[in-house]
């Protein structure tokens, strides 16, 4: 290259070459700048695509119904009112709710946590007669969907009669298998002497996974608990069929008696359901990094 | 045996206690108690009454209604997966050269995963709304698109693929980023354009992902269920009664326990036989 401008340099004078090769840097960088400029505005396109219900449900969320109720194009509130929320309030009871999910979700996200780890522990440090069959085993309860147990499910907790309390919201979720599985995928980048040399020097198991392991796969712990909440936050088959009186209602359930009341209704059922997605959406978006890095990290490469 | 050999032999079983008890009430029990079930009539309790062998399934079976929630099931499925992933893959594509402001696009591409389907089935069924619905104003349609036979299936599984392909992005996200970036290079010095480029790197790198993530959203579609219940109910007539809606419906409405177990087993066995056939076609198909 060096050599092709020096001799064309020779042929032309110098000026011009330098005129030349700023326009040439010009329109290179022009070229660049449009092209990520078209790619925000594609981007923009396609993200107001995708976030469209929720901005619609956002919208209504803060319209009177009174402006709702039209048939010309009403995107955004003229008058936006916060009454919608207050009357959701009032109509059902919402606090309850939210109480009631917030629990439910956090003691299965934290139950699962522990189990899980505990279980992969031992899959991954200990050795054991069976270890590779009852992996095994785990890994193919994969392959049961929920709803195909959920009948039989409900015919035991009816027999215990738990049915209506939190133990039946809570203790069927304790485990899962994707999370045993994704604990021991990340143990297994640990050396076996890490294990080895931290019980030579008298350091007990639960010691050992309280104080070595949790620590050095903290990016695991937070995927598992950002996709556990959400999922549990967001269960509906299950508290539908177990739950009766508004003192067990999870949110999801709630927010259906909304849906019921009447049609003038909507937009104050549309407001709790703001309210009821903001908490799920606020854990996704403070944990997406974490998710995404425990997610890929261990489980794709293996 | 002494106390502290025992502690040992039955130290590495004490910590599979927690999950193992759990997985054995709760999955492995009911699992084959609903096959059980599977054989029985049963009472309005649910009670095993009758021994009537396979008759449950041979009813299903010969049962208009079960096979319409099949095919209904499978085409909902089909609409779905594709969908989904193909608003996935678009959006992993936009996202995969950075530009300003690429992480809140991406947040926003990813959200859907973080939403629960009551909830957006709720969002839609307003926007979906004859008269004030917002997807009526903007086409300039009068459809009444959840009570019309036509139209709701297709309803029920669009708002599946909506919520579906925030995962679905990142999986092609990661799948992505794992593509060697100099194979671009090359491919541009010999003077491919960005269309070649697509299908014959793009899409070949993405498809161990691609893989993954069709089975898993098959699997996932197949259970979908508080979409159907918030927005159809199975109807009009019986044209979003999906399979996992029709088990809910059987036993909970109609306190047929038994061929609501036995749907079970049948959606179970349909899933087990999806996800082996993938795993051998992979084996045969799918460039590494």
């Amino acid at each position: 290259m060096d050599s092709v401008i020096t001799t064309a340099a020779k042929e032309i004078n110098r000026d011009e070459l330098e005129k030349l090769k700023r326009s040439a840097t010009q329109k290179a960088l022009f070229r660049r700048r449009a092209g990520k400029f078209a790619l925000v505005i594609v981007n923009l396109a396609m993200s107001i695509f995708v976030l469209l219900p929720l901005l619609y449900a956002v919208s209504i969320a803060f319209m009177p119904s009174s402006e709702l109720f039209t048939t010309e194009m009403n995107l955004i509130p003229g008058n936006p009112t916060l009454e919608n929320f207050r009357q959701a309030m009032v109509k059902i009871p919402l606090n309850r709710f939210i109480v009631n999910s917030f629990f439910v979700a956090g003691c299965i996200t934290f139950g699962q946590i522990l189990s899980c780890s505990l279980a992969a522990f031992s899959f991954s440090f200990l050795d054991f007669k069976g270890k590779n069959l009852l992996f095994m085993v785990v890994m193919a309860t994969m392959m049961i969907p929920g709803e195909a147990t959920i009948i039989s499910n409900y015919l035991t907790v009816s027999g215990l009669h738990w049915l209506d309390s939190y133990n039946v919201l809570i203790i069927p979720y304790l485990t899962s298998a994707m999370g045993i599985f994704l604990f021991r995928q990340f143990y297994k980048s640990f050396p076996i002497s890490l294990y080895e040399s931290a019980r030579i020097d008298g350091c007990s198991n639960l010691r050992f996974i309280y104080s070595i392991l949790i620590p050095l796969t903290k990016s695991a712990i937070g995927a598992m608990a950002v996709y556990t909440f959400i999922n549990a936050w967001n269960m509906y088959m299950w508290p539908l069929l177990v739950t009766g009186s508004d003192r067990m209602r999870t949110v999801q359930i709630g927010i259906g008696m909304l849906d019921s009341v009447d049609s003038q209704s909507i937009s104050m059922m549309i407001a709790g359901v703001v309210m009821i997605i903001i908490p799920s959406i606020s854990v996704f978006i403070a944990g997406q990094r974490q998710l995404i890095r425990g997610m890929f990290s261990g489980a794709v490469k293996g | 045996m002494n106390i502290k050999t025992f502690v040992k032999k039955a130290g590495p079983y004490v910590y599979m206690v927690p999950a193992m008890a759990v997985f054995a009430v709760f999955l492995f029990f009911p699992f084959f108690k609903t096959i059980y079930l599977s054989l029985y009539k049963t009472n309005k309790m649910g009670q095993a009454k009758l021994y009537v062998g396979l008759l449950n399934y041979a009813d299903l079976l010969n049962s208009p209604s079960f096979f319409n929630s099949l095919l209904v099931t499978a085409i909902f499925v089909v609409i779905v997966v594709s969908v989904s992933m193909l608003l996935g893959l678009i959006a992993a594509v936009l996202c995969s050269k950075t530009f300003p402001g690429i992480r809140i696009f991406s947040t926003a591409y990813a959200l859907p995963m973080a939403i629960a389907s009551s909830s957006a089935a709720m969002i839609f069924k307003i926007m979906l709304h004859p008269s004030i619905g917002i997807v009526n104003k903007i086409l300039g349609f009068h459809i009444n698109w959840i009570s019309d036979p036509k139209y709701a299936l297709a309803c029920v599984a669009l708002l599946t693929a909506w919520l579906n392909s925030g995962i679905n992005f990142l999986y092609f996200s990661a799948g992505l980023s794992n593509i060697d970036e100099t194979i671009y290079e090359r491919a541009s010095v010999d003077g491919a354009n960005s269309i070649q480029r697509f299908f014959f790197l793009t899409l070949p790198g993405l498809s161990p992902i691609m893989f993954y993530t069709l089975v898993v959203n098959i699997i996932q579609a197949f259970q979908s269920f508080g979409q159907v219940k918030v927005l159809t109910q199975g109807g009009p007539g019986e044209s979003t009664n999906l399979i996992v809606y029709s088990i809910y419906r059987d036993a909970f409405f109609n306190y047929r326990f038994g061929s609501a177990a036995a749907q079970s087993v049948l959606l179970f066995l349909i899933i087990m036989i999806l996800t082996l056939c993938m795993f051998r076609l992979e084996k045969k198909g799918v460039s590494y």
